[in-house]
């Protein structure tokens, strides 16, 4: 929750972003001021979410998973269910809505798996808008398959070969180019990062995650869960999921960081166990970074959680210790997405594998009549080329 | 009269920027008295980023170079340092803030007092959050430089009304780089400047050539030229100096 200062969680956040992007950043938040709590762009934002998005998503008991690994009740919210395979859709669908709202034709976005570029892309075209995601060449690379889907539907995606060519590098070139051209252009920033309102703005779009699956739990179960599992890149799909559920002290909050080959190897993009304080991209948050503050190449086998920061509420609530953080390593992410998809008949993107992950080892510590929440935030048809890879299995893709 | 204001008491002023530690520091010893050798009347000096996200390709290359050459902040400190002992000029550095905070502000500002720099430059650092630095450049008697955009617009007299040093107009949208031509009406930023400040202005962002440094001094009292000498340096290595130092030559407007 934001406190004190505009645009601040704890120390973390604020609008650390070049002057000429300022103007652009003031009209987004005076925008967005406007129009979050406007009766219109509520019901047609609702109404998208409804009948286009897909909402509300499905919160499922994952018996077989549960009785197998033995301890706590493990309930699964399906975003990987909603349109276009993950959460990505619900912030993208609030913020071209906004865009549209302040006259502008064309969005920008940076992408890491591709989610966000394909939720971005496909709310520009159902809006009609020009289009542009910038996406590092390695995860064109291993994600193929979305960058055709986003040109599929009508974006023209810019490979980015600068840096670590992943989402770190992305991220870079489309701020490079929103500052390039603004007038008509609005960033759609994927993630609970940036300056100031984005991480508002993101978390706000994405909170309709824990809603409703608190209000799925109390209808199911009448009451809440003891834990909610989400894992955490920059952290939108886990802030959405924990959002509603942190005035509720007995909720554990649990986020599920990329630790890539291991925490104490540099093969890794686990932000809260290995970062420290920084300015970068934006805002004040924890950042992976050496002796001289350079940003560190991080490493994930998930391209969307292989970014070197982590969102400033994420930062904060670690801080405070309202949310506890912990990493999982690329085996471990890989053994539970194939887990699932054998347990439960759901394919999990390799992100969301990261919080399955977790479940498996924290279901057998509690008892049977606990309840863990797993947010899974997309599906996985995107990583079934890189996993077979991983196995050492060379398919056509 | 701060060193900084010294660069403007005698007609426009010609700022050349390199970045520190390209190709290796050795040649940044070398180009810093032959840059003010060669007429510069104030040289910005980069501090390698991994990821300086107001660089165009030029730039961003350069800092690449300088970091896999093993320059880091303390070593450019020491390098500066050195060069201080024969450079007169005003020096002043332009780096993002994750450096800065991550090395602690308040050591990083006691350096350059130390070091002899005059000014900050702080792309990612806008007017909303220049409290992170603004009493530690105080206490160290350092400008942090503030920047002007042409998207600044009603910003811009608030901006100009605290500016230290100089004001650092941004001639065009986007990042560093050449550009063939300027179409921002510079002459209205700085006129909006002049209304509140004395403190002079000078502008960057895509000069290269010696007709674009005069019309830009023209409307204010600099040009400021980076990507254009960088080149140079990229081109010719570690033998660029007489190469750069004969470019600001034929730049001084």
């Amino acid at each position: 929750m934001e406190t004190g200062r505009k645009g601040r969680f704890g120390e973390y956040g604020g609008q650390y972003i070049s002057e000429t992007l300022m103007n652009a950043i003031l009209e987004l938040e005076e925008a967005y001021e406007r129009y979050k709590d406007d009766p219109a762009f509520v019901a047609e934002l609702d109404e998208l979410n409804r009948n286009y998005a897909g909402r509300p998503s499905l919160l499922y008991e994952a018996k077989k998973m549960s009785r197998d690994l033995g301890g706590a009740r493990i309930y699964l919210k399906r975003e990987d269910l909603n349109h276009t395979g993950s959460h990505k859709i619900n912030n993208v669908l609030g913020q071209v809505l906004l865009a549209k709202r302040m006259g502008k034709t064309r969005v920008i976005a940076e992408t890491g798996a591709g989610q966000h570029g394909v939720a971005t892309a496909t709310a520009a075209a159902l809006m009609d808008m020009e289009c542009e995601i910038y996406m590092g060449k390695v995860d064109c690379d291993r994600q193929a398959l979305n960058v055709f889907r986003m040109e599929l539907l009508g974006a023209k995606v810019h490979p980015v070969t600068s840096g670590t060519q992943t989402l770190k590098d992305a991220v870079n070139e489309a701020y490079r180019e929103w500052t390039s051209r603004i007038d008509d252009t609005h960033y759609v920033l994927g993630s609970v990062m940036g300056p100031h309102p984005f991480p508002t703005i993101v978390r706000d779009f994405q909170k309709i995650i824990g809603r409703e699956i608190k209000e799925q739990m109390l209808e199911k179960e009448g009451r809440l869960p003891d834990a909610v599992l989400a894992c955490v890149g920059g952290g939108s799909n886990a802030m959405g999921a924990f959002y509603e559920f942190i005035p509720d002290r007995e909720v554990r909050l649990i986020g599920c960081e990329a630790a890539g080959k291991g925490v104490d190897t540099p093969e890794t993009a686990a932000t809260i166990a290995t970062g420290t304080p920084g300015i970068f991209h934006g805002m004040k948050s924890l950042f992976c970074q050496d002796a001289d503050g350079q940003i560190a190449p991080v490493y994930s086998i998930s391209a969307g959680l292989d970014y070197p920061g982590i969102g400033p509420e994420h930062a904060h609530l670690y801080e405070t210790g309202r949310a506890e953080y912990v990493a999982v390593t690329d085996d471990e992410a890989v053994e539970a997405f194939e887990f699932l998809s054998r347990e439960e008949g759901i394919i999990p993107a390799i992100e969301s594998a990261h919080a399955v992950a977790y479940a498996m080892k924290l279901a057998p510590t509690m008892g049977r009549d606990q309840i863990i929440v797993v947010n899974i935030s997309g599906r996985g048809d995107k990583d079934v080329a890189a996993i077979a890879r991983y196995r050492g299995v060379d398919i056509h893709d | 009269m701060t060193r900084i204001g010294k660069a403007f008491d005698h007609g426009k002023a010609f700022i050349a920027f390199v970045t520190g530690g390209d190709p290796d520091l050795e040649t940044t010893a070398r180009l810093l008295p032959a840059m003010e050798q060669a007429g510069a009347d104030l040289i910005e000096i980069g501090i390698p980023f991994s990821d300086p996200v107001a660089e165009g390709p030029v730039i961003q290359e350069a800092n690449e170079r300088a970091l896999s050459a093993g320059c880091t902040t303390d070593r450019l400190f020491e390098t500066v340092k050195k060069s201080r002992e024969s450079v007169t000029v005003p020096m002043v550095f332009l780096t993002y803030l994750n450096p800065i905070f991550h090395y602690g502000a308040e050591r990083f500002l006691g350096r350059c007092a130390e070091c002899g720099i005059d000014g900050l430059i702080v792309p990612d650092m806008p007017y909303e959050e220049k409290g992170e630095l603004q009493e530690l450049c105080e206490k160290y008697g350092v400008d942090i430089i503030s920047m002007i955009a042409p998207t600044s617009k009603d910003r811009i007299r608030m901006i100009a009304r605290e500016a230290k040093g100089f004001v650092y107009c941004v001639s065009s949208l986007g990042v560093t780089g050449v550009r063939r031509e300027i179409t921002t009406d510079v002459g209205e930023m700085t006129a909006l400047v002049r209304e509140v400040t004395d403190t002079p202005c000078a502008v960057g962002f895509g000069i290269s050539t010696p007709e674009q440094a005069r019309a830009m001094a023209a409307v204010s009292d600099g040009a400021i030229v980076g990507s254009a000498i960088v080149k140079i340096v990229a081109q010719h290595g570690r033998d660029c100096v007489p190469y750069v130092e004969e470019y600001i030559r034929s730049m001084h407007p």
